[in-house]
């Protein structure tokens, strides 16, 4: 049986076993009725150019895995920001370990999606803002809507700010021979709240997974969130991340989304801005070997006037790896003095390696800064033989030159010790070990 | 140390080193002038192991061996050091890590243990204070944003900091106003010793007034066209290089 088959028999079952009285239930049947007219994206539609789906389709995987799963912490110690303190949402093979995790409900909820759906204190919360940014049309998100079961839920207050950064971990056992997973995150920061996320995705085994996420992100009037993508997973590892995001006036969103790992990685980041004066923050790293593969759509839609958004994305590109970016700016016709700005910057280091990336601006509004660049090229060939003649092998200076071409994409990481990582999982990733910590 | 024997190179089919001969002896000064386009540069970047660039005929010999056939970090490993006309920027690594790497991937090459860090930090100190660098600059990443005189001084104090036998300098003055030529020229003496040798590649003989050479050759179209002592600087400086050019065609 085709995937698609499975995942619609298996509807009914599902939500027989979720709360067939909440009134998300309807949300999931209209959603589940969506997909099943539409189907997983194909490679005809011009969205879904570069990324076939069509492979992943043919494998049998286990939608609901056992629920009996754990593991040891020092097991997975090392996928946790564990040089400091933080929040933990845990999750192992899509089921919340409570042992594992670190929430809270100390002036702010850090918890869970299961928790937020079916109790009747957050009743309030999910009517204003679950499903309400996520689309109602495109084929994987109405999918995930359908299976919407559980994720994180975070919820800050006006004037709040969590102690400390949030971590999203979302761990595979490789229990079942092939796994599906399809997490729901709802992510709130009202008026003037600040939020610090971090989201990886970690199979512990090379057993294939797929994940199809999606993410709701609301920022309300001067809030800050900013929002961290560790994409290091195994080579038998697909990812799918649909990430919505709200963004009210004055707010200032970032994402940095970091790209080393995967089999399949596909991220869809839209942003709508809804209000004046704010900031859209985009930014990648996108380093790949074997035969990996890193598809970037993203989407700002400036809807209001004296707004910016800022797009930076690198790639290196190595192997048979290939890579897309596509990077769409809409500016509605009231968007007057929007500033937007995108980049997109590609190093081919292997002949076999491909990167495709396109920029696509819809701009109706007559007074606006939109500025687009992108670059494919190779490594400075004057760069590399300067830093050789200081000493240092080829290969370390390869990687060095790699390092600084991404580095500014780095620079704007505020939390110091992700920044140190980032970096260790980029020397690792190159290959080098240098003299110090990059 | 360095004997350029009958050196032809180019790059691409196109011939620009067309018979380099040239001695430099431990202890030794050497100035290389010429008009532009004279292959200057190319000879600096072909005895650094430049590998765009391809020999002929002719060989290099450092130390008695061929280098011929040695990658431009294997040359740095034996000694050589080219300051560059154009330094590039590497955002994201400091000047002190860089150094770092630099001089430990030397030290491993030679099958040295990595330089202590109370060492280095020492090492760094003592030459950041020979080239009047200030703590602040070496935490910067380098050469960026660099001014042109600030990474002509940074490459003159990678050059104190790696101790080359042979450091070949490529128009190191072209851009520095003259406080900073000064200050790298006086490096530039400080480093000098018995032992090692230095390769003035410059277009002026301003230059030389501070760092005084043994012998100055001048280059035209891709061959050495005239030796003689630091006089020679100075009638170049008074006559232009037309006379030079003359000559050689005669």
């Amino acid at each position: 049986m085709e995937l698609k088959e499975k995942l619609l028999a298996s509807f009914m079952a599902f939500e027989n076993q979720v709360d067939m009285d909440s009134p998300v239930h309807d949300i999931r049947s209209e959603a589940i009725r969506n997909f099943e007219e539409k189907g997983f994206p194909h490679r005809k539609m011009e969205a879904w150019k570069y990324t076939s789906l069509a492979p992943l389709q043919k494998v049998d995987f286990s939608l609901f895995p056992k629920e009996d799963s754990t593991l040891d912490y020092r097991e997975v110690k090392q996928y946790f920001l564990h040089e400091i303190d933080t929040y933990k949402i845990v999750f192992i093979d899509g089921i919340y370990s409570s042992y594992l995790s670190e929430t809270t409900h100390d002036g702010v909820d850090i918890c869970l999606m299961s928790s937020a759906l079916t109790k009747p204190m957050y009743r309030p919360i999910i009517d204003v803002y679950f499903n309400k940014i996520a689309s109602r049309e495109e084929s994987l998100t109405t999918l995930n809507t359908a299976f919407t079961r559980e994720g994180a839920y975070i919820y800050i207050p006006k004037n709040k700010a969590p102690r400390k950064p949030v971590e999203i971990l979302h761990l595979s056992t490789g229990n079942e021979a092939s796994l599906m997973l399809q997490p729901r995150n709802l992510i709130i920061a009202e008026e003037n709240a600040e939020l610090q996320v971090i989201e990886r995705h970690q199979s512990l085994t090379t057993n294939e997974v797929l994940t199809n996420s999606v993410t709701e992100i609301f920022a309300g009037k001067d809030a800050i969130i900013d929002y961290y993508k560790v994409q290091t997973d195994h080579s038998t590892a697909s990812l799918i991340d649909n990430t919505y995001i709200d963004q009210k006036t004055n707010s200032q969103v970032s994402v940095h989304t970091f790209s080393f790992g995967g089999k399949l990685t596909r991220n869809n980041l839209n942003f709508f801005q809804d209000g004046n004066h704010m900031n859209s923050i985009l930014k990648g790293v996108t380093i790949l070997g074997d035969k990996q593969h890193v598809d970037h759509h993203t989407l700002v839609h400036h809807q209001q006037p004296n707004c910016e958004s800022h797009q930076d994305y690198k790639g290196i590109f190595g192997d048979q790896s290939t890579g897309v970016f596509n990077g769409k700016i809409i500016v509605d016709k009231i968007a007057q003095k929007t500033n937007a700005f995108q980049q997109n910057n590609n190093l081919l280091i292997s002949d076999r390696a491909s990167v495709n990336t396109k920029p696509q601006l819809e701009i109706f509004a007559d007074d606006v800064k939109c500025s687009h660049g992108c670059t494919i090229g190779q490594l400075d060939q004057e760069a590399l033989f300067y830093l050789r003649s200081r000493g240092i092998g080829k290969k370390e200076a390869s990687a060095l030159l790699m390092y600084a071409f991404a580095n500014n994409v780095l620079e704007s990481v505020r939390i110091p010790e992700l920044k140190g990582r980032i970096n260790r999982l980029i020397a690792e990733k190159l290959g080098v070990h240098l003299g110090f910590d990059l | 140390m360095l004997k350029i024997k009958n050196l032809y190179a180019g790059i691409d089919n196109k011939k620009i080193l067309k018979g380099i001969n040239l001695e430099v002896n431990p202890g030794e000064v050497h100035a290389i002038m010429g008009p532009n386009g004279s292959g200057k540069s190319t000879l600096a970047s072909v005895i650094a192991g430049k590998e765009e660039f391809d020999v002929t005929r002719g060989k290099i010999l450092f130390e008695g061996e061929d280098i011929d056939e040695l990658s431009p970090e294997e040359r740095a490993h034996k000694g050589i050091f080219l300051s560059f006309q154009y330094p590039v920027e590497i955002p994201g690594v400091s000047v002190t890590n860089f150094m770092k790497t630099a001089i430990n991937e030397t030290r491993k090459a030679q099958g040295l243990q990595e330089m202590p860090a109370n060492q280095m930090l020492k090492l760094i100190r003592e030459k950041a204070e020979l080239l009047e660098i200030d703590r602040k600059f070496l935490s910067r990443s380098l050469n960026e944003g660099f001014s042109g005189g600030e990474k002509k001084r940074n490459e003159i104090f990678q050059m104190a900091m790696l101790q080359p036998k042979l450091g070949i300098l490529d128009e190191t003055d072209s851009g520095l106003d003259i406080d900073a030529l000064r200050i790298v020229a006086n490096g530039v003496n400080r480093l000098r010793s018995e032992e090692n040798a230095f390769v003035v590649i410059t277009h002026y003989q301003r230059l030389l007034d501070y760092i005084i050479p043994d012998f100055v050759h001048v280059m035209h179209d891709g061959k050495i066209v005239k030796s003689g002592d630091k006089e020679l600087a100075l009638e170049l400086e008074e006559k232009g290089y037309d006379w030079i050019k003359q000559e050689a065609v005669l």
